[in-house]
């Protein structure tokens, strides 16, 4: 539990120390909702419509940058390396990780809600709802994330390699969240939202403990 | 019921109330000699001055080409050896199959009698490596890097002895400042303190010297001659011949991944075509 507690606070300061980069990444989540919402046009009821899909599009592909950022600073002078030869657990380093990752991301989701307002006119009075789910999507992204990026940090192509990877693994994280985010900004006449919301926690229980358990052997020469 | 430890019989009652009875006096000499088993190990090791750093048959690829070839040599316990070659022979790919960063394709070494392949935590916990990437965090203080390590060794992480560190690198005055605002010098000699700061029985040292200026190298100097007076047992890859010669014990030489020499410095061959030269040794 230090281990990871040890980990977590050096990540949070890492991010931290590079908080330039988060709100670049911000804004590159922002920019993307903008072009979708031009891609759309004027009409106000396919825009509210389409809204809940371009909000987790956008922090899809903010997730790539965002999650290949958080090994940019473990890999340039072999930080990492130099922890797991301290020797400090490959578990305890990936969940701290992970965790930083997941908040980071959070953070990003929670502040692209008040862009997707305006842009989508796509509100909702459920706002601890819409940001549960956000936390829910986030965990499912970050969790099997990190260990990619910790995979792909090593190769020359990680920026292609990253996303071509992540992607595939994560389109049940893309459907329960957008399905999830639609029924809190158009309605739930059904109750749907709680399996959605389950079938998201499922997903984040699944691959957080995958991750813990292989990201030894990723990281291990 | 009856319940029997070691020759004395005691009476417990195994019913819904019963209480766990503590172990008696013999189980809990057994318990703690099994958790000092492995301390005890090392001390005789040391005392003893056997063999800290044993190679045997030691390989290591990269693709298809072989960095390192059959690599076999012994270090008794507090030497202090240097590695030499040319670039390329096969050093810093030995000192980081040693410290567990890469594995050996074929052999084995152990470490303090650990094996590295059947028992990597023991070896980490007992192995230090300073490498060509220095392990550090850029955007992280010289303070900040030096206390992450002590945290996740569970050492003493107060300020105070922090900088008590940082001064014996000479870097106490630039404690505050983040990694990415040093000069290639000054990391060395942080890389050189979070090795320091592990306080393990083995040091690898791969070019200490690298990127020093004069005042640095006297630093390493020193530093290298406090870690003998320990009893840590250091290999130090170097091209300083001169330099080595004067404070190392044993001496390994790689040519081409092979081990062409391992023995007494003063026995090590004068290297192929330095014209008696040799390299540049700073101050």
């Amino acid at each position: 539990m230090t281990a990871f507690l040890t980990a977590l606070r050096k990540d949070f300061l890492l991010q931290w120390r590079g908080r330039g980069q988060i709100v670049a990444i911000f804004a590159f989540g922002a920019a993307t909702l903008l072009l979708f919402s031009f891609a759309i046009g004027p009409d106000s009821v396919a825009l509210r419509q389409h809204a809940a899909g371009f909000l987790w599009l956008g922090l899809l592909l903010a997730s790539t940058l965002s999650l290949a950022e958080s090994f940019e600073r473990e890999m340039e002078e072999q930080a990492l390396e130099g922890l797991l030869l301290l020797p400090a657990s490959a578990r305890a380093l990936y969940y701290g990780k992970a965790v930083a990752n997941c908040a980071q991301l959070a953070v990003i989701g929670a502040a692209l809600v008040p862009v997707m307002v305006v842009l989508y006119d796509a509100g909702t009075i459920r706002l601890l709802s819409l940001l549960g789910v956000i936390v829910l999507g986030t965990a499912g992204l970050s969790a099997p994330g990190t260990l990619y990026a910790a995979m792909t940090a090593q190769t020359r192509a990680r920026q292609t390699l990253l996303p071509l990877l992540l992607f595939p693994l994560v389109v049940p994280v893309l459907l329960a969240a957008v399905k999830a985010t639609s029924l809190l900004i158009l309605g739930d006449p059904m109750g749907q939202l709680r399996p959605w919301a389950s079938l998201l926690g499922a997903f984040a229980v699944v691959h957080w403990a995958l991750g813990g358990l292989l990201f030894g052997r990723v990281v291990e020469d | 019921m009856y319940v029997r430890y070691g020759k004395r019989d005691h009476r417990a009652e195994l019913d819904g109330n019963a209480r766990i009875r503590p172990p008696s006096p013999l189980v809990r000499r057994c318990q703690q000699g099994a958790m000092k088993a492995a301390t005890l190990r090392d001390r005789a090791y040391s005392i003893r001055r056997m063999i800290a750093v044993a190679a045997a048959g030691l390989s290591r690829r990269y693709g298809r080409r072989w960095a390192l070839t059959d690599v076999s040599f012994e270090l008794p316990g507090g030497a202090l050896a240097m590695v030499s070659g040319r670039n390329g022979s096969g050093k810093s790919t030995l000192l980081r199959v040693l410290a567990t960063a890469i594995r050996p394709d074929l052999g084995t070494a152990t470490i303090l009698g650990h094996d590295l392949r059947a028992d990597r935590e023991a070896v980490r916990e007992r192995t230090a490596l300073l490498g060509h990437r220095t392990h550090l965090y850029e955007p992280l203080t010289a303070l900040e890097n030096l206390a992450l390590v002590a945290r996740f060794l569970g050492g003493d992480r107060r300020r105070a002895a922090l900088l008590e560190r940082l001064e014996e690198v000479g870097l106490a005055d630039r404690a505050g400042d983040a990694v990415q605002t040093f000069s290639a010098g000054m990391r060395q000699r942080l890389a050189l303190a979070r090795v320091l700061q592990q306080e393990a029985r083995v040091v690898l040292l791969d070019e200490p010297y690298g990127h020093l200026d004069p005042p640095g190298f006297l630093l390493v100097d020193g530093v290298l001659r406090r870690l003998r007076a320990r009893g840590i047992t250091v290999l130090m890859a170097t091209h300083l011949l001169q330099r080595g010669r004067t404070l190392c014990d044993r001496s390994l030489v790689l040519d081409a991944g092979r081990l062409v020499f391992a023995g007494a410095t003063a026995e090590m061959p004068e290297p192929a075509g330095s014209d008696g030269a040799g390299f540049a040794e700073g101050a």
